[in-house]
């Protein structure tokens, strides 16, 4: 919502000075002194911006605060944009924004997002140290900055005069070449030591293909891998145990996640609905008998204990059908 | 200041004829080191090789001796064949201390004083060397006792002949640890250890006055070489300063030579084996003092005052060790009295002046050969008695130990000044020269030489019944500790024969060097010519109380000692003999003054360092401890507490800025 | 308005992050109360090169920018290292610093 007015009154801000995009720093900073438009920005901004980063020391969930912060530094963006460092925005969008804080976000997926914080404090005393600093802090940070004594802005004119971007890039790459080159070795290394940190040490052999199936050999598992999940396109159907060639379904074959949740269908169902496939019935009433499904599922799910699952209808089926198949299965 | 306008008016009086004197080199001075280096090499020698120079070591110290001798008796033949003007040699070893301001050259000084003494210390030490040989042949260590002798010769010799008071500190320390080493050379017996230190803690206050005086003269004359200090003091230093630093060298002296009031280690020293209590403890150690004072006489002569506190405090002992040695029924203890008594009279010489100086350095050589002589017949008596040392338990030895009788008695005859022995004319010189008036003053020549006179007799008085208690009356010993009878016998031939040698010094020195006063002439560039001045009374006057005061003293013994029954038990005695049989309470006052107050305020001492200074180091560590237990809390772990902290801290900071710049 | 406004929200946000690290025991938050500071202190940066017509304010951002990255991959790994060691990520569970 805040985002979208400040959007808007940059949208404004934009408009009112946009002959080119390159003629924007040099019309805003012209005379050093800040515009119109960029107080009405700023007005806009600045609030959005406060009030954001209070969702800092109040939000409850860490996710809320990096969104607040997040939104603090966009609009640290446009207040860049509206200073005349047109780079230095990008660049506070595509890293800050774009980089750092979707690394945050990252490492609150990989420790929890629903890790609640909880504002009691367990340290005596830091509660109101640590407001009393705070606020102690600001009002001194207000007194250096009412008590300093400026020079008259003279703005970025002549330094933009190059347009932003290449007035910077002689800087870095001509004065401070040095720092560029030594901030990049900091980059290396710092990417280097996240990765010695987060590496995790093999504390046991590596179990490979081979010795999971030779494992399985050993101990006399199953070999093969395990059965499909039946699939009778009912919803995802995923839920649904394979049966076996005595028509008996196969636990193993539902995902153990299903399975835990006990989400599992009932195999007596399908199997009532097969024989009623094979009497010839298909789903020829499938429709009408959508209230009758509804009657009938109430009882087989107090059944499958009592009624060993669906054997002697499907061995009906099997006998009925007449196929050639299963016999010759069962002759094997 | 009127002894000042004397040596102005009589440049003859003037006592250092030749401060600095001529460069040695060549001849007989190209060996001369020879004296000191023979029996320091000997020592060391003894002592790094231990053990395996147990058969031979004690004739390698008699052969360092007497070669020190052969050296010291060469450079006296050389010094004789110059003119008097011209007896004073310089022999520079090199340069040894130069630091700064303070240059100092490492040299012996051969003149007539210092060649005395190199002739006097080794002949004698000579003679005790053999002694020794056989009076401890006993002894599982006489190699070391060997080695500490020769040491102290080296020592001893070296502070006689080095030409700067820093150099004579290096052998007065010398023989002070000598003394120490050869006190305690018992030193499993507890007593003869303590003796040891005690004489080793009274000569180290002496050595304090010495250093002190040599600070004053450093800081005063900027050398401390005898050429210049000694040349002109008067033009150096103010009198006052001058009697600093003589008081000084006093106190140095008292400490070497026992005198009041640091006497009472000598004493006690006599539990060294008794060749060290002939050679250190009466011949040559002893008179360490009366050398010192007779060397710097310059400075005294320029100082009355200190040269006044010198005569008294030579009184003083004068009468005190006769008093002693009175009372005394330990053969040694008597003559170790004795020679305290005796070095009062030095010193006493020596305070005179350069009138006394000659008779100082004189009576100093003849009590040399008599004492020792008389040391070696007592050590000689204790080796026929079995160690007895009590004299109580003598008596009639004469018949038994003739030789022993013969020497001790020349020695005896000697000390009590009887004409013709050596005594005779060094201490009658005393006596007449303590009453020649100083600067006028009659009453100090009626009072020292009255102090003298009296010594006299007392004198004779203890020595008579040292003699008589020993040798005759009848005889008292005890039986042995298995019941047999004690056979006194006469002593080896190793050690007869040095105590008859100095038994013929005792006898004939005096009278060979008196002669057309030989000696004083000899010593006359060192300390000066001295116009003849009459005492207040007469000489013959002098001569004739003296030997009058003498043969009082020695009736008076014989009738009590020799023709009467002498007690084996101790009688009880007059108030005097009681105090002086405890030295005069001289141990109970150091106690009293000294000891007992030190040991309070060692006391207090480590009282306040416990509870002073161990408290307040204590009370930083417990307070440390506490401090820490306390910022300890602040080390909570948490890391946002120490973020609080230091963002605390920043705006603290950022106010105090905020606040200095407004 | 002046650019004195810039500066003063700066500080505003500053001590909101100051006071995020201080008062938020998830570290995730904490951290991301370091990164307002940073933020904010680029937001001075800024203003301050737009006041002195000097584009250093901003390279010196850009390098803070780049430092920031690199100590929240650090810190980030620190974090899921932490957390993958204790189940937590409260830096007060993190208190060995004290004995």
């Amino acid at each position: 919502m805040s985002a979208a007015l400040s959007a808007a009154a940059l949208a404004a801000d934009l408009t009112s000075s946009l002959p080119a995009v390159g003629a924007l720093p040099r019309a805003v900073d012209s005379a050093g002194d800040p515009s119109t438009a960029e107080a009405v920005l700023f007005w806009v901004l600045a609030p959005v911006m406060v009030l954001a980063s209070l969702g800092l020391l109040f939000a409850r969930k860490a996710v809320h605060a990096a969104l607040s912060v997040i939104l603090v530094m966009i609009c640290l963006a446009f207040m860049y944009v509206t200073q005349g460092a047109v780079f230095l925005g990008v660049v506070q969008v595509v890293v800050y924004t774009g980089a750092i804080m979707m690394l945050f976000l990252f490492v609150l997926m990989l420790v929890g997002v629903s890790t609640a914080d909880s504002l009691v404090e367990t340290i005596r005393g830091q509660r109101w140290i640590g407001w009393v600093a705070g606020l102690g802090l600001l009002v001194v940070l207000a007194g250096v900055i009412g008590t300093a004594a400026y020079p008259e802005p003279t703005g970025l004119g002549s330094a933009n005069e190059a347009s932003n971007p290449v007035g910077i890039a002689h800087l870095i790459f001509g004065r401070y070449v040095f720092a560029m080159e030594v901030v990049g070795a900091l980059l290396v290394t710092a990417a280097l030591g996240a990765l010695v940190y987060t590496h995790r040490r093999r504390l046991t052999p590596r179990l490979g293909q081979r010795e999971r199936a030779e494992a399985r050999v050993r101990d006399g598992q199953h070999l093969a891998p395990l059965p499909a999940p039946g699939v009778y396109a009912k919803h995802n159907a995923m839920d649904v145990p394979a049966l076996d060639p005595y028509g008996q379904p196969i636990e193993s074959s539902v995902p153990r996640v299903l399975r835990v949740r006990g989400q599992e269908a009932d195999a007596a169902e399908y199997a009532a609905r097969i024989d009623r496939v094979l009497a010839g019935k298909a789903a020829v009433d499938r429709g009408t008998s959508a209230s009758d499904e509804q009657g009938t599922t109430a009882p087989p799910h107090a059944e499958p204990q009592s009624a060993p699952i669906g054997e002697p209808r499907i061995a009906d089926a099997v006998a009925g059908v007449d196929a050639g198949a299963p016999d010759s299965e069962e002759g094997k | 200041m009127h002894s000042l306008a004397l040596a102005a008016t009589l440049p003859a009086v003037s006592p250092v004829v030749n401060p600095a004197g001529a460069t040695a080199s060549g001849g007989v001075w190209s060996f001369a080191w020879l004296v000191v280096a023979l029996p320091l090499a000997s020592a060391a020698v003894l002592l790094l090789l231990g053990r395996r120079a147990d058969r031979w070591g004690h004739w390698l110290g008699v052969l360092a001796s007497t070669g020190a001798f052969v050296v010291g008796l060469l450079a006296m033949l050389e010094v004789l064949g110059q003119a008097a003007s011209s007896r004073v040699w310089d022999l520079r070893l090199g340069t040894w201390i130069d630091a700064g301001a303070l240059h100092l050259d490492a040299g012996l000084r051969f003149d007539p004083l210092s060649l005395t003494f190199v002739l006097l210390v080794t002949f004698v030490g000579t003679l005790i060397h053999v002694y020794s040989v056989a009076y401890m042949e006993h002894d599982t260590d006489r190699r070391r006792f060997f080695a500490y002798l020769n040491l102290f010769v080296a020592a001893m010799l070296l502070l006689v002949l080095a030409d700067s008071f820093v150099l004579l500190f290096v052998g007065w320390e010398g023989v002070g640890l000598a003394s120490y080493l050869l006190i305690g050379f018992w030193n499993h017996n507890t007593p003869y250890a303590v003796a040891a230190k005690k004489a080793f803690v009274a000569n180290r206050v002496g050595d304090v006055g010495l250093l002190v005086a040599m600070g004053l003269m450093f800081a005063h004359f900027g050398a401390l070489d005898f050429g210049t200090v000694l040349a002109d003091p008067a033009a150096h230093a103010s009198e006052g300063t001058l009697t600093a630093i003589g008081l000084m060298l006093l106190l140095a002296a008292c400490g070497k030579s026992a005198q009041f009031p640091l006497q009472s280690w000598l004493g006690d020293a006599m539990a060294g084996p008794t060749p060290v209590s002939a050679l250190i403890h009466a011949a040559t150690m002893v008179t360490a003092g009366v050398y010192l004072i007779v060397r710097s006489g310059a400075i005294f002569e320029a100082a009355p005052s200190a040269q006044l506190v010198v005569v008294v405090v030579g009184a003083i002992t004068l009468l005190f060790g006769a008093i002693v040695g009175c009372a005394k029924d330990d053969i040694k203890k008597a003559l170790a009295a004795s020679t305290m008594s005796q070095i009062g009279y030095m010193v006493l010489a020596a305070g005179l002046g350069p009138v006394g100086y000659a008779f100082a350095i004189f009576h100093l050589v003849t009590h040399g050969f008599f004492k020792a002589g008389m040391f070696l017949g007592a050590g000689s008596v204790m080796h026929g008695m079995d160690d007895q040392v009590d004299m109580r338990r003598f008596g009639g030895l004469a018949r038994y130990m003739k030789v022993t009788w013969i020497t001790f008695m020349m020695g005896w005859l000697a000390i009590l000044g009887i004409p013709p022995f050596s005594g005779f004319f060094s201490k009658d010189k005393i006596i007449e020269a303590a009453f020649i008036p100083t600067d006028g003053a009659q009453w100090r020549a009626w009072v020292f030489g009255t102090v003298a006179l009296v010594g006299a007799g007392i004198t004779a008085f203890y020595m008579s019944r040292l003699f008589f208690m020993t040798f005759e009356g009848e005889r008292r010993w005890t039986t042995r500790k298995d019941g047999s009878e004690q056979h006194p016998h006469e002593s080896p031939a190793l050690m007869t024969w040095p105590m008859i040698v100095l038994a013929v010094g005792s006898v004939g020195l005096g009278l060979f060097l008196a002669l057309g006063n030989r000696f004083t002439g000899w010593l006359e560039p060192v300390t000066g010519h001295v116009e003849h001045e009459e005492p207040v009374l007469p000489a013959g006057v002098l001569i004739a109380l003296t030997l009058t005061v003498v043969v009082v003293g020695l009736v008076l013994a014989w009738r009590r000692y020799a023709t009467a029954t002498v007690p084996v038990v101790p009688p009880l005695g007059t108030a005097l003999t009681r105090a002086a049989r405890v030295d005069l309470y001289q141990d109970a006052v150091n106690d009293a003054v000294l000891v007992e107050p030190g040991q309070h305020l060692t006391r207090s001492l480590v009282y306040a360092d416990h509870a002073v200074v161990d408290g307040g180091v204590k009370g930083v560590t417990h307070a440390t401890v506490g401090l820490g237990a306390l910022l300890r809390r602040l080390q909570t772990g948490y890391v946002r507490t120490y973020a609080a902290t230091m963002l605390g801290g920043l705006v603290v900071l950022l106010v105090v800025v905020l606040a200095v710049q407004s | 308005m002046t650019l004195t406004h810039y500066l003063v929200l700066s500080g505003i946000l500053f001590s909101i992050g100051a006071a995020a690290v201080l008062l938020r025991r998830n570290a995730i938050i904490a951290f991301m109360g370091v990164e307002l500071m940073l933020n904010a202190t680029n937001l001075c940066l800024v203003t301050f090169s737009r006041m002195h017509g000097e584009l250093t304010g901003q390279v010196l951002a850009f390098f803070v920018m780049v430092v920031a990255a690199a100590e929240v991959v650090v810190g980030l790994a620190i974090i899921v290292a932490i957390f993958r060691t204790r189940r937590s990520a409260s830096i007060d569970d993190v208190n060995l610093l004290k004995s």
